[in-house]
């Protein structure tokens, strides 16, 4: 009977860890589910249904018409979605938009997070609180900020039309452009590069650097063949967090970009708050979804460790 | 002509002197050891040597010609680092190329040499391996392979065994000098460790506060230590502090405090009356049963106040009898028997006469 006991008390043992981890984990795990994967699963069956004649959904009963299937699901959406090269060049844009925000974003952010880490301790923390800063007015303010300084009257515009005045360019216009929109992309999203490449880089063993040197690299083989590749899990966080959210973003096009530069975050803020078609909304929602998990799931396996060691 | 010679090289460091007016030369072929405690200054003059730091002050030839200023990468001195620094990115087969890409060889060229440096520190099964999958050891010949791969004039070693458990460590010191006596590249070692130093090195400099104490052969620099620092550094010893009475070429006739007069071998530069201690290594104290003593001088009597069991030996700590403490070390060569006197025994101790010596404050 005693040896009975001992399997006995480590399963409660356990039992109780196990508790405690949904105790812990739960609750969040339980708003993702409400919250996030329960409207994606409403957006997903959204996407098979009619638009009501008013918006919204129309009812899943038997069309009057005999027009579509039996229970009002279709695949009209995705139909209409493939059928018209609009949709495509827009989605084409978007991407192109989000790649080059990133690109630039890398560019910039780079410089400055090899800055911070490899400056002294105590002026890290205080670098990086600048770099947070901006987050402590509103995003939307500090978009409208932007139409200021771009405006017509505004300082910049000036000067850069008195330039090319000079070399007999005609004057342009900054604001509602698409380069007014990569500028408040780029603008927005320059902290979500910035912090994951600097905490990869802080990490970085400096005695590395100084190994490469004394094994015959200079400066440029030093940054490319150590400093560079150490980084690049920092470069995907960073690359992952810009240009996801440039994807769905709606309000730096809106505000600062020009009527040609719909992105497909306006599109489908169009669809379920002016248009008020649902289930094209949700169609077009679904596609960027998965494209989205595409890259991700490609960027994956680029990066997976064999393919790094034989480059 | 040697192959570096460092001349009069001082560096500071704000108000501290970490390198003081050092002197060295160091021949081809040498296996060369700066000993010394943390802090003398051994790491500073490494990293000079590598280029890392400037010198204040003195010049650093080497194959006579002056390498100060030239930046680390075009020096062709190649560093161990105390941490190893393998690039973590990179397998054992890339961290080893990596010298040779630097120096701009072919990928045939590259290939041929890693596949047989990985054969001689006997790591071809590892070479797509990753840093953080090798163990301790062989990190450390990864480490070893890659700094010399394309033969440098000259490999620092920066206390690279100082990371391994104590086997580990008596293997590699033996795998050590087989490798610099295979490549034939010029080694300079760094190390607190004098086992290690003794163990190696062809010559040891011993170094304390920025300057250089001794440089000999490693049985010269145990058994002829040049003053009281060597003496204590390297390895143990009994000081009892003494007075020159008469000097002559062949003795020293001392005043130990404690022990009355003793001879010892005759020294340069030494007057009567100057001040210092006899030095004598605990090995060369012979101590025996009271009873039994035939008493040849020097000797004196004393009580065994304590024992150390090492295993091999057994060092016994001896208080004479007007309290000065004597260290002697005996060799357990008897089987069954951890130690040959017990506490509180009455031991003679004495020593030959040549075995003792005198030691300048």
């Amino acid at each position: 009977m005693e040896v009975n006991k001992l399997p006995d008390s480590t399963s409660n043992f356990t039992k109780a860890n196990c508790f405690n981890k949904w105790l812990i984990g739960g609750p969040p795990f339980l708003f993702l589910l409400i919250f996030f994967a329960a409207p994606s699963l409403i957006m997903f069956f959204t996407s098979f249904r009619f638009p009501g004649e008013f918006g919204g959904l129309a009812p899943i009963s038997p069309a009057m018409d005999g027009s579509s299937a039996e229970y009002g699901l279709t695949l009209e959406t995705y139909e209409f979605l493939f059928s018209d090269i609009l949709y495509a060049e827009i989605f084409l844009k978007t991407f192109a938009i989000a790649a080059v925000t990133t690109l630039i974003c890398l560019i910039m952010a780079y410089p400055l997070a090899l800055l911070i880490a490899r400056s002294q301790k105590r002026f890290r923390n205080l670098m990086i609180m600048l770099v947070i800063l901006p987050f402590a007015s509103n995003f939307l303010i500090r978009i409208y900020a932007w139409m200021i300084i771009l405006g017509p009257e505004s300082v910049l515009s000036h000067f850069v039309n008195a330039i090319l005045g000079v070399f007999g360019f005609a004057p342009v216009t900054l604001l509602f452009s698409t380069f007014a929109v990569l500028i408040g992309m780029v603008y927005v999203h320059l902290p979500f590069m910035i912090l994951p490449l600097y905490t990869n880089l802080e990490k970085h063993d400096p005695v590395l650097l100084d190994a490469a040197q004394d094994l015959g690299a200079n400066r440029w083989q030093r940054f490319w063949l150590i400093t560079w590749p150490q980084s690049l899990p920092g470069v995907f966080a960073g690359a992952a967090l810009v240009f996801i959210p440039v994807l769905g973003m709606f309000a730096v096009p809106d505000i600062l970009g020009g009527t040609g530069d719909i992105l497909i975050g306006n599109l489908i803020k169009d669809q379920f708050l002016g248009t008020r078609d649902w289930p094209f909304g949700s169609t077009l929602s679904i596609i960027l979804t998965l494209l989205v998990l595409l890259i991700a799931w490609l960027a994956t396996w680029l990066a997976r460790p064999s393919v790094r060691q034989n480059s | 002509m040697p192959l570096l010679e460092i001349r009069n090289v001082t560096k500071r460091f704000d108000n501290f002197t970490a390198v003081d007016n050092i002197s060295l030369s160091i021949k081809a072929g040498e296996f060369f050891t700066l000993l010394g405690p943390s802090g003398c200054g051994k790491t500073t003059l490494l990293r000079m040597i590598a280029g890392f730091d400037a010198p204040d002050a003195g010049q650093i030839l080497l194959d006579g010609e002056d390498i100060i200023g030239m930046p680390p990468e075009k020096r062709p001195i190649h560093t161990v680092f105390q941490s190893y620094a393998l690039f973590p990115h990179m397998t054992v087969a890339g961290n080893i190329a990596f010298p040779l890409k630097m120096a701009g060889k072919t990928a045939n060229q590259i290939k041929i040499s890693v596949n047989e440096a990985l054969e001689n520190v006997h790591l071809s099964k590892f070479a797509n391996r990753y840093p953080h999958e090798l163990s301790g050891g062989q990190k450390q010949r990864v480490a070893f392979a890659r700094g010399l791969i394309n033969r440098p004039r000259l490999l620092l070693l920066d206390e690279p065994l100082g990371a391994l458990d104590e086997k580990l460590r008596q293997d590699m010191q033996m795998e050590l000098i087989n490798l610099q006596k295979e490549v034939g590249v010029t080694f300079i070692f760094i190390t607190h460790s004098q086992n290690e130093a003794l163990a190696l090195s062809h010559r040891i400099a011993v170094m304390n506060q920025g300057a250089v104490e001794q440089i000999d052969e490693p049985s010269k620099i145990y058994s002829c230590p040049a003053n009281r620092f060597v003496a204590n550094f390297v390895g143990k010893i009994n000081l009892m502090n003494a007075q020159v009475l008469e000097a002559t070429a062949s003795h020293l006739t001392l005043k130990v405090d404690g022990l009355g007069t003793v001879t010892v071998p005759g020294k340069d530069d030494v007057k009567v009356n100057d001040e210092g201690v006899m030095a004598i290594r605990p090995e060369q104290v012979k101590i025996a049963h009271y009873a039994e003593n035939e008493r040849p001088a020097p000797y004196c009597i004393g009580k065994v106040q304590d024992f150390l069991y090492i295993g091999d030996v057994t060092t016994y700590i001896i208080a004479l009898d007007n309290g000065v403490h004597l260290e002697a070390l005996l060799p357990n060569s008897t089987p069954g028997l951890a130690k040959l006197f017990e506490i509180n025994d009455t031991v003679a101790v004495n020593w030959l006469p040549d075995s003792a010596q005198f030691l300048k404050n």
